[in-house]
C-alpha cells in the first residue's frame, strides 16, 4: 500500500471532511457503516499462528481460518452472537472497571480531541468516547434496562455483524496510550475498553497477524522476532564486535548463565534492528563499565509482550517466562530495558499475574548499594531507575562532549508515563550524558505525551497512512523544537517507539534521528583501556 | 432531534403532573405516593447499582499516573497525581470530586495548515460543570429545611448565605442561577460543539432538561406565582413525608406538584442513567488506586493457572542449536550413534 505523500497528507489532515476539522457528518454515527479497503486494515492473523496458539495450554484463540476483512462474510461461528454476548457478561463479572466505565460516561467530550488517532484522521469514531460507544450500546441494549426498554432512543443496538466489523477498525486504530484516560474526569480509560473488545473479537477468530504471530513466536522461541537462542546470541556478540570495533574493548556477555546476580531482560527489537541495536550496544557498555554480575537468557528473550495486544490468557502465558527463568538461573533480581508496554505489564500485572516471587530479592545495586523498595514486591528494576541512581551516585564516567553532535528531544512513551509515572529518571540520566536537551511543548509530554501512533501491535507497513497520521500529533511537537531549537534526536525509552519513531520521522520530520536513552548513555561512557577514535556520529559511526 | 425529544418529554410530563394534581383526590396521589416510589426507587436503584458494580474485582492494578511515580531517594513523587499511600489516594480522589482535577487539564486542539496543531487551555467546560454541581449540591441541602422541624441552625445559615445580596424579593438564590446558568452552557454546549454534538444521545439531553426545568418551576414558585403556592401546607407536606405521616392540604398550587413531580422523576430516572457517575467517580480503578504496584503485589481472585511454555519443552526443541552455540543447558543431548 503505496502511502500517501507528504504535501496530500499534510492537506488532507487540514482540510479532510473530518470532524476534527469542522465539518459535521450528516448520519447518525451507528448508521454510517465501516468500509474495509486496502491500507485501513492490518492483515488478519494467518490460519497456522492462530491454529498454533489455540493449541497451547491455557490459551483460546478458536475459529482459524482464511479470511480478509474486505470479504462480506466474515465465516463468523454459528453461534457467534451468543459467544459475544456470554463473553461481555463474563468479562462484565470479571473487571469492575468494565462496569464503571460502561455506565458512568456522561459524554461530556473532553476526552474528543486528546487521541491522536482522532486528530490525525478525523474520524467521529476515533473519538475515544465513540469508541467507547461502539461497545457501549451493546452493552446497554443486553445488559441495562434503559436499553433494553428504550433501545435506540436510549443509545441502544443490537449487535450484528456489521457492528463487529466496527469493533475490528476502531479497536485497532486504538493504541491502548491511555492519554484520554488522563483527562477524563471519571478516569475511564479506552484502554480498558479496547483490550476487552480485542478480548471479544478473538472468540470469533478475529485478530492481526502483526500481533499473533510475534505472540506466537514469544511463546516458542522466548521473543517476538522468533530469533532461535543461537542466532539471539549471535546477534548479541555482533554488538559486541562492533563495540570493540569502536572502542577498543571486548565485550563478553553471557547467555543463559546460572548464578549470575542479575538477570537482563529487554525487548528483543533491541538485539534485531537499528536503531535499537544502539540501545543494545549501550546496555553492554553500561554493564561492562560498572562491572555488573548479569546474563542475558534465550529463553526470556522478550521484555515485549504483546500478549497485553489479545488478552490477559496470553499475556499472562508469555510473562510468566520472566519469573520462571529468573528462577531457574538463581538470580537475585531483574533488571529491565527500555520498552514501553513491557514496562506497564511488570509495573501493573506481573507480579499480580505470575507472583509472588519470593525466590527473588528485593532489587539491591550491587554498585551503590541502593535498595530499590519501589519495586520491592515485584523484584524487577527499570534501566533508567538503575542509571540514574548510578549517576548520581557518580559511578560512571562520561565524557558529555561525545553527544555533542546531537541536540536532544525527550519523548515520554505512553505507558512509563501513564501506567508507571516514570518521568524524571531518564531526563535525570539525560541530563548526565548530553549537553543539548530542549523539551517539547507541555501539552505533549509527561502525562500528557502523545503516542508514537503505532503501538499495540499496529506497527505494520500495511497501514502506514494511519500510522504516519496518528504520528502526528507526536511528529507536529517534534518539528516545533526542531525549527525553534534545531534538535535533531528524538530520544525514548520504548523499543515500539524506535521502530514506529524512526518511520513517523522520516515521513514528517527527515533529519530528525531516533534513539534510546541508553544508546546515549553507552557513547558518553568512557570505558577502561578503550582505544576509541573520533567518532562523529556515536555508537552508528561506520569505521 | 434528540434534544427535541427531550424537551417533549419534559413537557408532557408537566402536563401529567399539571393537569393530574387538578383532578380531585389525585393530589395525594403526587404529594404522596409518588414521592414514596421515587425516594424507594432512587434508594433501591442506587444501591442496587454500586452493589452490581461491587461484585466484580478488580482483578489488575490499572492506576493512571498523572505525574512523577515515587522511586529513588532523589527524585521527587508527586503525591497528588501518582499517589502510593491510602491518604495521597484520599488526597487525590477529593481533588476528583471536589474540584474536578481532570476535567482542568482540559485543551482544546485545533488544526492549522502545515499541518499544525495546537493544544490551548479550554476551562470552560471545568468551570460551568463545577458551577453546575455546586450550585446543585447547596440547593439539595437548602431543601432540608423543609423536611426538617426545627430547621438546623447549619442549613439556616446557608440559606441566607445563598441570599445573602438580597437581589429582588424574595431574596433571589445566587445557587438557583448558578444552576440554570450552568445548565444553559452544558446544554448550549452540546448542541455547538461539534464534537459534542455528533456523540449526544437523547439520555445527555433529557436529565440537561429535566434539570432545567426542576430549577425554573422552582425559581417560579418562590419569586413569581409565590401567591398561589401555600408555603406553610407544603413544608407540613415535607415534614409528614419524612415522618412518615403525610398531611396533604388541598390548597398547594399546581406549580409545586409540577415541580414535586419533576423531582420524582429525577430520582426515578436516576440510577438508571449516566448520572450514576455521582458514586461511579469514586470507584473508577484508574483513579482510586495506589500506584505501588509494583511494591506490594495485587491480588487477582480469578486469576487463570496458566504456565509458560516450559524451559524443558523449549530446551528439548533447541537443544542442538544451544550446544553448538555455547549456551549452557540442563540435559546434555543424547550422543548420536553411527549408522554404521
Amino acid at each position: 500500500m503505496a502511502v500517501a505523500k507528504l504535501e496530500q497528507l499534510s492537506q488532507s489532515v487540514v482540510q479532510g471532511p473530518s470532524l476534527a476539522t469542522g465539518a459535521i457528518p450528516t448520519k447518525d454515527w451507528m448508521d454510517i457503516p465501516v468500509v474495509f479497503k486496502p491500507g485501513n486494515y492490518a492483515f488478519p492473523a494467518k490460519k497456522d499462528k492462530v491454529e498454533y496458539l489455540n493449541s497451547q495450554s491455557g490459551l483460546h484463540f478458536p475459529n482459524a481460518r482464511d479470511w480478509s476483512p474486505e470479504d462480506d462474510d466474515w465465516q463468523l461461528p454459528e453461534n457467534w452472537k451468543e459467544i459475544i454476548i456470554n463473553g461481555l457478561r463474563e468479562r462484565l463479572e470479571k473487571f469492575r472497571s468494565l462496569k464503571i466505565f460502561m455506565d458512568c460516561c456522561v459524554r461530556c467530550g473532553a476526552c474528543a480531541d486528546k487521541c491522536h488517532f482522532f486528530l490525525g484522521t478525523g474520524d467521529p469514531k476515533n473519538m475515544p468516547v465513540l469508541r467507547a460507544e461502539l461497545l457501549r450500546s451493546v452493552y446497554r441494549n443486553d445488559f441495562t434496562l434503559a436499553g433494553k426498554v428504550l433501545g435506540r432512543l436510549a443509545g441502544a443496538r443490537e449487535v450484528t455483524p456489521e457492528v463487529i466489523k466496527e469493533w475490528f477498525m476502531y479497536s485497532y486504530q486504538c493504541t491502548e496510550c491511555r492519554r484520554c484516560s488522563a483527562f477524563c474526569p471519571y478516569g475511564i480509560d479506552t484502554a480498558e475498553v479496547t483490550i476487552v473488545i480485542r478480548e471479544l473479537l478473538h472468540l470469533l477468530g478475529i485478530g492481526i497477524n502483526w500481533i499473533l504471530e510475534p505472540v506466537s513466536n514469544s511463546n516458542r522461541t522466548g521473543n517476538h522476532m522468533g530469533l532461535q537462542p543461537h542466532t539471539f546470541k549471535d546477534n548479541v556478540e555482533f554488538l559486541a564486535d562492533d563495540i570493540e570495533n569502536l572502542t577498543g574493548v571486548r565485550i563478553n556477555p553471557t547467555f543463559n548463565r546460572k548464578g549470575a546476580e542479575v538477570l537482563f531482560i529487554t525487548p528483543s527489537a533491541d538485539v534485531f534492528a537499528e536503531p535499537g541495536l544502539y540501545t543494545a550496544m549501550g546496555y553492554l557498555i553500561l554493564f561492562e563499565h560498572i562491572g555488573l554480575d548479569y546474563t542475558w537468557s534465550t529463553y526470556a528473550s522478550e521484555g515485549g509482550n504483546f500478549g497485553l495486544f489479545t488478552n490477559n490468557e496470553s499475556m499472562k502465558k508469555l510473562n510468566a517466562k520472566m519469573y520462571a527463568e529468573a528462577k531457574r538461573l538463581g538470580v537475585k533480581w531483574i533488571l529491565g530495558g527500555e520498552c514501553g508496554h513491557m514496562w506497564r505489564v511488570v509495573h501493573q500485572y506481573m507480579d499480580t499475574m505470575n507472583g509472588p516471587a519470593d525466590f527473588l530479592e528485593v532489587p539491591k545495586s550491587p554498585i551503590t548499594g541502593t535498595v530499590f523498595h519501589n519495586a520491592a514486591s515485584t523484584k524487577m528494576t527499570h534501566i533508567s531507575e538503575f542509571t540514574a541512581d548510578l549517576f548520581k551516585h557518580n559511578k560512571i564516567k562520561v565524557d558529555k562532549s561525545r553527544n555533542d553532535y546531537l541536540n536532544v528531544t525527550f519523548h515520554d512513551s505512553c505507558n512509563p508515563a501513564r501506567a508507571m509515572g516514570l518521568l524524571e529518571e531518564p531526563r535525570y540520566v539525560l541530563k548526565h550524558v548530553v549537553n543539548n536537551y530542549h523539551e517539547m511543548p507541555e501539552n505533549t509530554i509527561r502525562e500528557q505525551t502523545f503516542c508514537c501512533g503505532s503501538g499495540t501491535g499496529l506497527n505494520t507497513d500495511e497501514i502506514m497512512e494511519l500510522r504516519m497520521r496518528s504520528g502526528l500529533p507526536r511528529a507536529n511537537a517534534v518539528k516545533y523544537v526542531e525549527e525553534k531549537h534545531g534538535v535533531n534526536m528524538l530520544s525514548c525509552v520504548c523499543a515500539i517507539d524506535r521502530a514506529t519513531l524512526t518511520s513517523l520521522m522520516s515521513y514528517w520530520n527527515p533529519n530528525v534521528g531516533v534513539c534510546g536513552i541508553s544508546e546515549l548513555v553507552g557513547n558518553a561512557i568512557v570505558l577502561d583501556g578503550e582505544n576509541r577514535a573520533e567518532l562523529d556520529e556515536g555508537l552508528r559511526t561506520l569505521l | 432531534m434528540k434534544y427535541a425529544y427531550s424537551f417533549l418529554a419534559v413537557i408532557a410530563l408537566i402536563l401529567i403532573a399539571w393537569l393530574g394534581s387538578q383532578i380531585p383526590g389525585m393530589q395525594y396521589f403526587f404529594g404522596v405516593a409518588v414521592p414514596y416510589l421515587a425516594i424507594m426507587v432512587f434508594l433501591g436503584g442506587f444501591v442496587y447499582r454500586v452493589v452490581y458494580w461491587a461484585k466484580s474485582p478488580v482483578p489488575f492494578s490499572i492506576q493512571t499516573s498523572c505525574g512523577q511515580a515515587k522511586s529513588l531517594d532523589f527524585i521527587k513523587p508527586n503525591r497528588l497525581e501518582c499517589p502510593t499511600t491510602n491518604a495521597e489516594v484520599v488526597a487525590r480522589m477529593a481533588l476528583e470530586v471536589l474540584t474536578f482535577r481532570s476535567l482542568f487539564r482540559n485543551t482544546k486542539s485545533e488544526i492549522y495548515d502545515g499541518p499544525k496543531i495546537t493544544y490551548e487551555s479550554s476551562k470552560w467546560l471545568w468551570l460551568f460543570g463545577l458551577m453546575f454541581h455546586y450550585s446543585f449540591l447547596i440547593i439539595v441541602i437548602r431543601h432540608l429545611r423543609l423536611f426538617l422541624n426545627p430547621v438546623p441552625e447549619a442549613i439556616a445559615w446557608l440559606d441566607w448565605a445563598d441570599s445573602m445580596f438580597e437581589i429582588g424579593t424574595p431574596a433571589m438564590y445566587m445557587t438557583d442561577a448558578g444552576l440554570l446558568i450552568g445548565l444553559l452552557f452544558l446544554f448550549t454546549r452540546r448542541l455547538f460543539n461539534r464534537q459534542v454534538r455528533f456523540l449526544s444521545l437523547l439520555n445527555d439531553y433529557f436529565p440537561l432538561v429535566l434539570l432545567f426545568a426542576i430549577g425554573v418551576t422552582g425559581v417560579l414558585m418562590r419569586m413569581f406565582l409565590r401567591d398561589g403556592v401555600d408555603i406553610n401546607a407544603i413544608k407540613q407536606l415535607a415534614v409528614g413525608l419524612a415522618t412518615f405521616s403525610p398531611v396533604i392540604s388541598t390548597d398547594i398550587g399546581a406549580i409545586f406538584y409540577i415541580h414535586l413531580f419533576l423531582v420524582c422523576i429525577l430520582l426515578i430516572y436516576f440510577p438508571f442513567s449516566k448520572l450514576m457517575h455521582l458514586a461511579g467517580v469514586f470507584l473508577s480503578p484508574t483513579r482510586n488506586m495506589r500506584n505501588n504496584s509494583r511494591e506490594v503485589r495485587h491480588i487477582n481472585p480469578w486469576n487463570p493457572d496458566i504456565k509458560p511454555h516450559s524451559y524443558a519443552g523449549y530446551e528439548d526443541e533447541f537443544r542442538e542449536y544451544m550446544v553448538e552455540a555455547g549456551i549452557p543447558v540442563e540435559k546434555e543431548p543424547t550422543p548420536q550413534k553411527d549408522e554404521a
